[in-house]
């Protein structure tokens, strides 16, 4: 059975890590760092991920993607508030949002499957062996369409997506692995655009979600915006400008200011610097300037807390500990609030950005029939239900419930000879069905028959990831029914399909790119030091040399410029071949310069 | 939709997909190698696991007679020991047949723990499980108490047009009249709640005489009518109750 690795799919950063005899690791990429920026970009000569793409966010913001947690399962409707702050185009086509990027078009799980490639690449290259499947995170309170798309991107990535798991159960799992912790526990989960509470009660392995709440546009993202808006006005003033005008400049300021929030965890003032065209913004800014900024975000988390421990049916006094997780709650600010909430001292002792993705890989440890004595038992965490006369939405299933779980509902004709009957399925906790998420909408095909003979009855199972299936039986003929269920925020399956299609004919030209990319960087290299090494070697070679040396430098610097990595390599080769005389030469010279300069004594030691 | 409700509890059986409901389900065969199943939930030949039966309901699942006053460690125990002979998780790697039975099963069983759970709702299903035996079982509140809590959804009403115009001396009081009347319906509920009890007390005992003379037959009828009448009724001034607190606080 091949290796199962879990994914945290952040909004801001994304990391991998699989599990071993030792326990859980999170995988490093070539430079050490276990964090992949979740950032997109399209470059002339392709895609690029994580590091690169942020690098690349300042200087062409509108074809660089951030952040593209927040649309998946949504429609326009849904982020148009926030629309402002993006610098890339969106539309929408059949309920889902599309981003526009250079003449090219993505739906949200496409971009979020570039970035499950670069992970899995990265699982690959480090555990030299190929990876198929995995466990992904997602918030806890993500509906069914955002978990669906989730489970979308995994397929387009090439992935076979084995659970979608919760992210505050996974961290759970991760702590519970750790210290064998017994009794009621709250994890508090606040990450780069979402915030999670969930309540549990472990036992013996047994790790029962009993509530959970949370605000799937609330995070990190929000406390930065505060300060990038304040900021903004300040530049304009004292420069100006206006900022706003210039996405290019707009980045410039979002990352400074997610740099000034982060040092002013560990600071109590800290200098924002900003290199403008216009001039240099300078400005000193102390922890409790920031705090006033986001103080109301911050406090927007626990009504959801309050409200979790009432559908647990606990208060506050019962909890037995409080966790911490998410790179946001390293804001001191944060502590106090959730200190003051639950009344004792919250606990992060594991990594908060990575503990995720760690207890992800305890799941896929799980899942792979290794680890047998956790068990998690997670929870719905929204009503599911359908629409009835008069807009009401009829609940099915209550928020909280323990999954898998399933109900039934009885339909049938009200006017004679009627052979269908469309249902509404929805999501939410409002009486009204304009007032929740439309999940889906089906028809029943019914024989015709007198009104109120027809009888189907008709099954919503909510699985273990939390995603809905629906199933149809003819109570009169017993038969299944097969239902087509049409997604109101979600890629149809043939959609899907395309799209992975689509994804491996990427991943012939990714690879094409990658290795463009790389020889383009090598020649770069090779003719920098070329160039440098013709000057100090201008008298010691012939001036017919250099001049041989410097023509195939150029076709290296035009064959560059080229797609074929193959020519690039073969000119690579031939400069190398070319220069090997003037090298020489240079080292000899090297030599003789070192030993003049010094005592023989001093070469011998 | 109570013709929903009733087809859910009284088909105890939950198949998840297709496939587990297209599968034999003689419960003394295994489904897949024939062999007669004499394990509780795994074929002991080629131990794969087993659909519940159709018959099963959920005290029976647990393990426990059909009590109202039911230890619940005992109860928490057992679901913690099924969810691991059951739980999808540890059929990941398995084929799709028992992904679909264990899937099934898993649901049917957190349906059950949900619903032994709590007093009520465990009354609520003893009932429906019992009611075979019991006719007109009356779901309707008493005339007094509708017309109590009709006049107090007026009063709600006119609490509501009121409030987006800002505070007001009419506001004020019509806020204290409501918060008087929910003291009033909570202190009700509570009693409703306590008389509860006490039927489950009773109940029980009945459960207890063996075998059953024709007499406490009718006294366990009568039991049941009661105790729907009662939850019923509590139903009503719980959801008032919750509606008065959502508006007034």
């Amino acid at each position: 059975m091949s290796r199962i690795v879990g994914i945290d799919l952040g909004t801001t950063n994304s990391l991998v890590a699989f599990m071993d005899q030792a326990g859980p690791h999170v995988i490093p990429g070539p430079d050490g760092q276990t964090k992949v920026p979740s950032i997109v970009g399209l470059t002339d000569n392709g895609l690029i991920v994580g590091d690169p793409a942020k690098a690349h966010l300042i200087r062409d913001p509108s074809r660089t993607i951030y952040s593209v947690k927040r649309f998946m399962g949504r429609g326009l409707d849904d982020v148009k508030d926030e629309l402002q702050y993006f610098p890339y185009h969106l539309h929408e086509k059949n309920g889902v949002i599309r981003i526009e990027i250079g003449d090219k078009t993505y739906s949200p799980p496409q971009v979020s499957a570039m970035i499950l490639k670069e992970l899995k690449r990265r699982a690959e290259e480090y555990l030299k062996e190929d990876i198929s499947k995995a466990v992904i995170t997602v918030p806890a309170y993500f509906n069914d369409s955002q978990r669906q798309a989730t489970k979308d991107a995994g397929l387009i990535a090439g992935l076979e997506v084995l659970r979608i798991i919760n992210e505050p159960t996974a961290a759970s799992l991760a702590y519970g692995l750790q210290n064998k912790t017994q009794g009621l526990i709250a994890i508090y989960d606040l990450g780069g655009g979402t915030f999670d509470i969930s309540i549990l009660k472990l036992k013996d392995g047994i790790f029962e979600v009993l509530a959970t709440n949370g605000d799937t546009h609330l995070g990190g993202d929000d406390l930065d915006q505060r300060l990038v808006d304040v900021l903004v006005d300040d530049i304009s003033q004292t420069q100006g400008v206006k900022v706003g005008e210039y996405p290019e400049w707009m980045q410039t300021v979002r990352l400074e200011a997610e740099r000034v929030k982060v040092r002013l965890s560990d600071e109590i003032q800290t200098m924002a610097v900003i290199e403008l065209p216009t001039g240099t913004y300078e400005k000193m800014w102390t922890r409790e300037n920031m705090e006033t900024l986001v103080m109301d975000l911050v406090e927007r988390t626990l009504a959801p807390c309050r409200y979790a421990l009432k559908d647990a049916g606990l208060t506050v006094s019962q909890i037995d500990e409080v966790i911490l997780v998410g790179g946001s709650t390293r804001m001191p600010l944060v502590w106090r609030k959730v200190e003051e909430l639950f009344g004792k001292k919250p606990h992060s002792e594991l990594n908060p950005d990575e503990v995720v993705a760690l207890g992800a890989a305890v799941q896929a440890d799980i899942l792979g029939g290794h680890t047998k004595d956790l068990l998690l038992l997670d929870v719905t965490p929204l009503s599911l239900g359908i629409e009835t006369m008069g807009g009401v939405m009829s609940a099915l299933i209550r928020r909280n419930t323990t999954i898998p779980t399933s109900a039934k509902e009885m339909f049938t004709t009200y006017v004679d000879g009627q052979t269908s009957v469309d249902i509404h399925i929805l999501q939410g906790e409002r009486e009204l069905v304009k007032d929740n998420r439309s999940l889906a909408r089906f028809q029943l095909k019914l024989p015709p028959l007198p009104a109120g003979v027809p009888r189907v009855e008709v099954n919503f199972l909510i699985d273990a990831n939390g995603i809905l299936h629906v199933t149809a039986r003819d109570i009169r003929t017993g038969e299944a029914q097969s239902v087509q269920v049409k997604p109101s925020h979600g890629l149809t399956d043939d959609e899907v399909e395309v799209m992975i299609r689509d994804s491996f004919q990427f991943a012939a030209e990714d690879i094409k790119v990658r290795q463009v990319i790389e020889a383009r960087n090598e020649a770069n290299a090779i003719i920098v030091a070329t160039e440098k090494a013709l000057v100090r070697g201008t008298n010691l070679i012939h001036g017919k040399e250099a001049e041989g040396i410097r023509r195939i430098l150029q076709q290296l610097g035009e064959v560059k410029e080229g797609d074929d990595h193959r020519l690039i390599r073969a000119k690579i080769a031939e400069v190398e071949k070319t220069t090997h005389h003037l090298a020489e030469v240079l080292m000899d010279a090297t030599l003789k310069e070192a030993l003049e300069n010094k005592k023989l004594s001093d070469v011998i030691k | 939709m109570p013709e929903a409700s009733e087809a859910e509890i009284m088909d105890h059986q939950h198949q998840g997909t297709t496939t587990a409901r297209e599968l034999p389900m003689a419960r003394s065969m295994c489904w897949h190698c024939q062999s007669e199943v004499t394990g509780e939930y795994l074929c002991g030949q080629c131990v794969k696991v087993q659909p519940l039966s159709k018959d099963l309901d959920y005290f029976a699942c647990f393990q426990l007679p059909r009590l109202l006053n039911i230890d619940e460690q005992q109860l928490e125990q057992t679901f913690y020991e099924l969810s691991r002979t059951f739980h999808p998780d540890f059929y990941s790697t398995k084929d799709e047949s028992e992904k679909a039975i264990s899937l099934g099963n898993s649901a049917f069983l957190n349906a059950g723990y949900r619903t032994l759970k709590d007093p009520i709702q465990r009354a609520e299903y003893l009932i429906r499980l019992e009611a075979g035996a019991v006719k007109d079982i009356r779901s309707n509140p008493p005339a007094d108490l509708f017309e109590e809590i009709l006049e107090l959804q007026e009063t709600l009403e006119t609490f509501r047009q009121l409030a987006p115009n800002g505070p007001s001396s009419d506001l004020e009081a019509l806020r204290i009249k409501l918060q008087d009347e929910r003291e009033h319906l909570e202190k009700r509920q509570a009693e409703m709640e306590a008389s509860l009890q006490n039927k489950f007390k009773e109940w029980d005992q009945l459960q207890g005489c063996a075998p059953l003379p024709s007499q406490a037959r009718e006294e366990k009828n009568t039991l049941l009518r009661d105790m729907q009448e009662i939850l019923s009724n509590r139903t009503y001034v719980r959801n008032m109750v919750n509606d008065l607190l959502e508006t007034t606080g």
